[in-house]
């Protein structure tokens, strides 16, 4: 049953993924439409596979990396179809669906066995700091979204070459409120993250900062999200640097959370 | 029944024709009443605006109603007739429903796909409805030309790009900044394009201008019609950081703003972006200025690049527009060629059997040993061959709704058989809305 709402959205984003990057494409306001549409059904059935493994395991599906994958898409796309609610930002989803899809396609190759609940992860803890840390990465990843946009419009508008991609993608000013706002949201979220996975660490281990790989990495992507959100509130940082540091802060995201293992969970 | 159109736009008259033959709105009762009057005339409509002055009217005398509306056009306004017939067109059927289509989608206009024709046609046709000159086709004709140009607007980019370098400008600054309603515009030195393009920008919501010129009274000048502020030329770079957008357009010999400036009035305003425009020749703001971080430098040859590119642009979206415009005529004339289908058939049976009854009483009542059931016999006689003389006809006439031969069919039934004319009557569209 889980299988089938799992492949059902994959295949629903795909089609979502089809219907985004054809509106680069063309302009048609029925397309737009569409499109939404579309995500919003894959969007429900990736929820309904997530609450029904959650039911059947009884627990929140974050214990291994094939269910976060699927869950840091989830969040992903739930973070996106609030903001092109909110913003009309239709191009955005041309490099937010195609990303989360990547992720679920990812997460649906891996074949974990599920297995007994470690009694490590029986903490309440435990699942503060997941569901956390997975909203913040959401966050920084439509805000990677956007930065990436922003360049692109930046460049254009910087060389002169107003083509169609140009009248498609959303104004600077747009993005740049977009990209604060996510970063808004992500860094606190990220912060009480670390803060509750450290009290988890206290209880599990008894210390509450044992300085391996993954807390290390963690302090130094809230150190990279510390520093732009006090650049953009203090001096006003915004525009090139700002999206760059935003990459960088999500790339180094990905990276500790693909690359490396965490060594109380896995 | 035919649609037929008589006008004149500008691409056959002169502004100075164009406005002795227009419609005041203001007394636009008179002359629709006097048009549905005319001869022949059944519904019509007058739009009248600065670039068009156009009738729209349903006739069954495609010919004879041109030549009327033709003269009451000229007679109306006390035109002679020869002088005004070479600037006036006139369309019917299917020509006339296209170019209705057309204009309504505004691929007739001046500045093709600009957005004020629609309404203008709108408000025309709101005064024909309030007193009762158009009727039910020209209502349905209407209702699909809103419809279409509605389709034309959201399927194509045709009235998306801007054509004009200070509407271009607008545009551009709204990729930049946003929305524009929190912005201030600086105008430095004065010109028709420069103003222009402020007054686009505070019509588009821009807050506030800042004015500066080397002669502070011109300066002040145009601040108080702008209904802004003025600041001495010399305090120029010491004010840069106020403004979201820079028009720059003096006659200095060299540039009075350099990158040093700009980075400076970046800094001040904590780095929201600053939009420059500098139309001046020679330039007035050092090229290098679009170097900075968050400032972007457009002259007067990049604004023109993009106007150019849009109008390219448009001509490829109009050819989209025609094709959408060619569907739905397709429809619309299908629906009006066979509108008059069932009145017809209806009227005719009508008539046969009017004279059927008629010459049936009266042989009945002339017939002095009429066995029992005669009067039964005759009656069922004379509808069996009433019947049989209508049957092919009216499969005919049905069957023709497909081809294009049914107006050819309604007018020789109605003149042959002398059958009353469609009348004008609006209960049908009012029971659809």
């Amino acid at each position: 049953m889980t299988h089938l709402f799992f492949y059902l959205t994959v295949a629903v984003y795909g089609c979502a993924t089809i219907a985004y990057l054809a509106c680069l494409l063309r302009t048609s306001p029925v397309l737009t439409r569409w499109a939404g549409r579309i995500l919003v059904v894959g969007f429900s059935t990736h929820l309904l596979s997530t609450i029904h493994l959650a039911s059947r395991m009884k627990y929140l599906p974050l214990t291994n990396m094939q269910e976060s994958l699927s869950f840091f898409s989830l969040a992903i796309i739930g973070g996106f179809i609030f903001f092109e609610r909110r913003y009309k930002v239709t191009t955005l989803g041309s490099f937010i669906v195609p990303f989360s899809l990547i992720l679920l396609i990812g997460s649906s190759s891996l074949h974990e066995v599920a297995r007994q609940l470690p009694p490590i992860l029986q903490s309440n803890w435990f699942w503060v700091h997941a569901l956390l840390a997975f909203a913040s990465y959401a966050c920084f990843a439509i805000a990677a979204g956007v930065a990436v946009m922003y360049l692109i419009q930046r460049y254009f508008l910087k060389t002169k070459h107003l083509g169609a991609l140009f009248q498609k993608l959303p104004s600077l000013d747009t993005m740049d409120e977009i990209s604060y706002r996510c970063l808004s949201v992500g860094f606190p979220l990220l912060t009480v993250a670390i803060i509750s996975g450290s009290i988890w660490s206290e209880q599990a281990l008894g210390s509450y900062w044992i300085w391996d790989r993954k807390q290390t990495w963690s302090l130094i992507i809230w150190i990279i999200y510390a520093a732009l959100l006090h650049g953009r509130l203090t001096i006003g940082w915004r525009g090139k640097r700002a999206a760059i540091l935003s990459i960088i802060g999500f790339v180094v995201v990905l990276l500790t959370f693909l690359g490396m293992k965490h060594s109380i969970v896995w | 029944m035919n649609i037929i159109v008589v006008g004149l736009s500008h691409k056959t008259a002169s502004v100075e024709i164009r406005e002795k033959v227009a419609f005041s709105p203001n007394q636009i009762e008179k002359p629709l009443s006097e048009l549905v009057k005319l001869e022949g005339i059944v519904e019509g409509v007058i739009v009248s605006t600065c670039n068009r002055v156009e009738i729209y009217a349903t006739t069954r005398d495609i010919a004879g109603g041109i030549a009327r509306i033709k003269r009451f056009m000229a007679e109306y306004h006390h035109l002679e007739f020869e002088a005004l017939e070479s600037h006036l067109y006139s369309y019917h059927a299917e020509a006339a429903i296209r170019h209705v289509f057309r204009v309504a989608s505004s691929l007739d206009s001046m500045i093709v796909g600009e957005p004020q024709i629609l309404g203008q046609i709108k408000t025309s046709y709101g005064y024909a409805a309030e007193y009762k000159s158009s009727g039910i086709i020209l209502n349905r004709f209407l209702h699909k030309a809103f419809s279409v140009a509605k389709r034309v607007r959201t399927e194509t980019k045709i009235a998306s790009s801007a054509v004009s370098v200070a509407f271009a400008a607008v545009e551009l600054a709204k990729k930049i900044l946003g929305d524009l309603s929190d912005k201030t515009v600086m105008l430095i030195g004065a010109g028709e394009m420069c103003e222009l393009a402020a007054k686009h920008f505070l019509n588009s919501g821009a807050k506030g201008v800042i004015v500066t010129n080397r002669t502070f009274e011109r300066a002040e000048r145009l601040a108080e019609d702008f209904g802004g502020e003025a600041v001495p030329f010399e305090a120029l770079i010491e004010n840069l950081h106020r403004a979201d957008i820079v028009l720059s357009s003096t006659g200095a010999p060299h540039c009075i703003i350099g990158p040093k400036d700009a980075e400076e009035a970046i800094k001040r305003r904590r780095f929201k972006p600053i939009f420059f425009i500098d139309i001046a020749v020679p330039r007035d703001i050092d090229p290098k200025v679009d170097k900075v971080e968050n400032v972007y430098l457009f002259t007067v040859d990049h604004l023109q690049e993009i106007v150019q590119a849009n109008l390219a642009q448009r001509g490829m979206e109009a050819e989209k527009a025609e094709e959408i415009i060619d569907q739905e005529i397709g429809q619309f004339h299908k629906w009006l060629s066979t509108l008059e289908v069932t009145p017809t058939i209806v009227a005719l049976r009508n008539r046969f059997d009017e004279i059927r009854r008629t010459e049936l009483d009266k042989t009945i009542a002339g017939w002095k040993d009429l066995p029992p059931d005669a009067g039964k016999r005759l009656e069922a006689l004379t509808v069996a061959m009433m019947n049989k003389l209508l049957h092919a006809p009216t499969f005919v006439l049905k069957q023709s709704g497909q081809g294009g031969r049914v107006d050819l069919y309604v007018d020789a039934l109605r003149q042959l058989f002398e059958l009353e004319a469609l009348q004008r009557d609006d209960e049908e569209l009012e029971l659809e809305e």
